[in-house]
């Protein structure tokens, strides 16, 4: 039942996939991507995930409205076409040769339905399952691996979103320093 | 059947990626691409009639134990989705800039090593 | 009324939002702070908190949002709450032998399924909420109001007002 639900969202969001990459208007194109992102996260609540679907859910909207008001209105005269014939046709060759070799890998994991992370014996998620209630006392046991188990992992999290938006902050800087500090003196 | 047509998916937002002339349309593609690998990874760590991993006090541990979907990957993946947010916002910095350098959105007009 | 001072959306946008903001920002705390016992947590509680202010910012214009959170305060928010984290986890060392180390719950063990309760895993996610939800404002605020204008023949980026009309930018 859940098989053929998430099989018809993922085949729908192939479809707005395309239709986000093939339209002419910008703003089409990123309410498709809107769209993909909240089939994602209907996939996310079936499978039982609800964190994962609350947190997906909220970035969506904030990024779409970041995309939208970051680059509406700044391109009016619409670029269509892709880039030159050559090029086109050796990376589509790739993408169909990586197709093949990919889809040989895929069919050889566990049939849907089976956790493949925790097929071996000593796999780490079945200790945080059996023992990480009585361990450390939280009863969601994704915040109590994201914060306890593995907390060198939400370190480096933290790390990596406070130096990309500082970078995106620094990139969208107005003026130098040495600038400001010259027109100051002039004026 | 599922695991292939996720990889069909990320095979889309790679063409974008790859084959775009816009630079907003590669951003999409790029979008595309991280949705695809979320969604992937989680789905690996469906159990069939499974829980949430959230205990409640009116189920037992023992049924717990035995019914819940596997909690590591949708760790990792919380994560990943945050940080997909922070590079999005960096990938929309640096086209506006170039926006700015070179009057277009089009990859192609931009060959100017020094402006 | 007064039509030179009206900035943002309609009357019904500016409405809804004022009875609605509270609520959806009180529900981002409820996933900061109850992100151990039901589904939410930090990350999802911090986004939460920045799309109030998102809201504001789009329903009444810029000055409205910046004057309850400004650049400065939520860039002070931003380090001080990454900083929080590696405070917490730091003092893992000191109390518990080892880096993030769950001290609190290992010297004071507590009752299941209440607030107080699972040691430090509050305080990190209450401090990883103020850490996304200050930062993801402050690049939504520079991203969303810099605009690329041309003038006189050359491109600048300036930062502008929300929802200005053609004719007011003629007259600056």
């Amino acid at each position: 039942m859940i098989e053929t639900v998430v099989g018809t969202m993922i085949l729908f969001m192939a479809i707005s996939a395309i239709i986000a990459l093939e339209t002419k208007d910008l703003l089409s194109s990123i309410i498709s991507v809107g769209a993909i992102g909240v089939a994602t996260s209907i996939c996310f609540l079936l499978v039982g995930a609800p964190d994962i679907a609350i947190t997906q859910m909220v970035v969506e909207v904030l990024s779409l409205i970041i995309l939208i008001r970051a680059t509406i209105r700044r391109d009016l005269t619409t670029i269509n076409g892709d880039r030159e014939f050559f090029g086109l046709t050796v990376t589509i060759a790739l993408i169909f040769l990586f197709f093949l070799f990919g889809f040989k890998a895929f069919l050889t994991l566990p049939e849907f339905g089976t956790p493949a992370m925790s097929q071996f014996i000593e796999a780490p998620s079945t200790k945080y399952i059996s023992s990480g209630f009585k361990e450390t006392g939280a009863s969601n046991i994704v915040t109590a691996i994201i914060l306890d188990y593995r907390g060198f992992d939400t370190l480096g999290e933290v790390t990596v979103l406070f130096t990309a938006i500082w970078g995106a902050l620094a990139i969208m800087r107005v003026y130098s320093r040495k600038k400001r500090k010259n027109k100051n003196s002039h004026e | 059947m599922i695991y292939p047509l996720c990889f069909l998916l990320f095979l889309i937002g790679l063409y974008g990626a790859t084959c775009k002339k816009n630079i907003v349309k590669i951003i999409l593609g790029l979008l595309i691409m991280e949705y695809s690998v979320n969604l992937f990874l989680i789905l690996l760590g469906w159990k069939k009639n499974g829980i949430a991993p959230i205990i409640d006090q009116s189920t037992s541990h023992e049924v717990f134990i035995a019914q819940s979907v596997d909690p590591l990957p949708q760790a990792l993946v919380l994560t990943s989705i945050v940080i997909g947010l922070g590079v999005l916002s960096l990938m929309v910095a640096i086209s506006i800039r170039l926006y700015q350098r070179y009057g277009t959105f089009d990859i192609t007009e931009m060959n100017k090593l020094k402006h | 009324m007064n039509r030179e001072k009206k900035t943002g959306m309609s009357l019904i946008v500016q409405t809804v939002t004022r009875w609605l903001k509270g609520f959806i920002f009180m529900f981002g705390i409820y996933l900061a702070f109850y992100g151990h016992l039901t589904p939410g947590g930090g990350f999802s509680g911090g986004v939460v908190i920045a799309t109030t202010f998102v809201l504001l910012t789009l329903a009444f214009g810029r000055e409205r949002s910046l004057s309850k959170l400004g650049k400065v305060l939520a860039s002070v928010l931003d380090c001080s709450g990454a900083l929080l984290f590696l405070l917490i986890a730091t003092l893992g060392i000191l109390f518990g032998g080892a880096f993030f180390v769950n001290f609190l719950e290992k010297w004071f063990p507590s009752v299941n399924f209440r607030l107080f309760s699972a040691g430090t895993i509050p305080l990190s996610n209450i401090s990883i909420a103020i850490k996304v939800g200050a930062s993801l404002f402050m690049v939504f605020i520079i991203l969303a109001v810099r605009r690329v204008v041309e003038v006189g023949g050359r491109r600048k980026l300036i930062s502008t007002e929300f929802f200005e009309t053609s004719e007011k930018r003629k007259d600056k």
